[in-house]
């Protein structure tokens, strides 16, 4: 693999040096994007930490835990992966970033039951058969609960595209760049801390 | 190859995993969320510094990164300089009543509040 300089950068490190910086200060701004998520979520259960106890407990901690687990080894895969590109294992590479993108998708369809149980359960806001907080404080857990981890599943899916993309393209003649799939990978590793912060927050602030 | 260590990584993130849900069901009240937002706090630091390899980045990158940490906190300290001291706050709230006097029944009843 021999990675291309192009204009204006005059030696390939500095290039190197210039995309992984427009990735991480993308990526900065994604945390502060769901930073003020979290943010609201902690002052919520600062005001109200009776209500956000009790709607926390309600929702389903086995699909939340193994929802995490399945994104750490997805994480752990892509990073695999990017190591296998840097050493040319390309076909290695594909496989790594293929089944990550399945772990991707298992996330969400476990996520999507979650919310279709949510739903029964009455805890969707403004949707299912009857409403059943229990108190405003809780109505507004499930108000950030559906905001902040739909947020998040709008970037897995991002993230699915991008990964099953690398993994496609990795099969034909021009693989993407070492780089290139560093910085996939650089995202879906944010998606997995934006998840780490959500999951005790939301599901274990009993 | 550092397949090695990223496996142990892994492993590790996962003990961590187990750790946070196990805190979660030990009685020491509000220690429970100190706990969980520390070992979050110790996972991301692992993703960030081994999977994203933070640790071989140039300076200007970790820069990058360090910034969005500073900004969060920042942030969360304005918030905090807020919320923490409004009216109804946890904070500076005395024996049940607060500094305009005992709820009426009509602002109790517009909000549920903790004891």
């Amino acid at each position: 693999m021999t990675t291309l300089r192009h204009e204006p950068f005059l030696d390939i490190a500095r290039q190197r040096e210039a995309d992984r910086l427009g990735m991480v200060v993308f990526l900065a701004s994604e945390a502060m994007l769901f930073g003020a998520l979290v943010m609201g979520l902690l002052a919520l259960r600062t005001f109200q930490p009776a209500p956000f106890a009790a709607a926390s407990e309600r929702l389903n901690l086995l699909a939340g835990s193994v929802n995490t687990a399945v994104l750490l080894t997805s994480s752990l895969l892509v990073a695999i992966g990017a190591e296998a590109r840097a050493l040319n294992r390309n076909r290695l590479a594909t496989w790594m970033l293929g089944i990550a993108a399945l772990l991707g998708i298992a996330f969400l369809i476990i996520k999507g039951r979650e919310y279709y149980q949510e739903y029964g359960e009455g805890l969707m806001p403004g949707a299912g058969p009857y409403q059943d907080f229990g108190s405003p404080g809780a109505r507004m857990f499930m108000d950030g609960y559906f905001v902040a981890t739909g947020l998040h599943a709008f970037h897995v899916l991002v993230g699915v595209a991008m990964l099953a993309g690398c993994a496609w393209r990795l099969r034909r003649s021009d693989p993407p760049s070492k780089v290139g799939i560093e910085n996939v990978g650089l995202y879906w590793h944010l998606v997995d801390v934006v998840w780490v912060f959500l999951f005790p927050i939301l599901y274990l602030s009993r | 190859m550092g397949l090695r260590r990223l496996l142990l990584t892994w492993v590790a993130l996962l003990v961590l995993l187990s750790m946070t849900i196990a805190a979660s069901f030990l009685p020491i009240g509000n220690w429970r969320q100190l706990a969980n937002m520390a070992i979050a706090a110790a996972k991301a630091g692992l993703i960030v510094w081994i999977f994203m390899k933070m640790r071989q980045e140039t300076a200007l990158v970790r820069l990058a990164g360090v910034i969005a940490a500073v900004l969060l906190l920042v942030l969360g300290s304005l918030l905090a300089s807020d919320y923490l001291f409004r009216i109804d706050s946890p904070l500076i709230r005395i024996d049940g009543s607060n500094a305009r006097g005992p709820l009426t029944p009509d602002a109790a009843s517009s909000g549920e509040r903790s004891p």
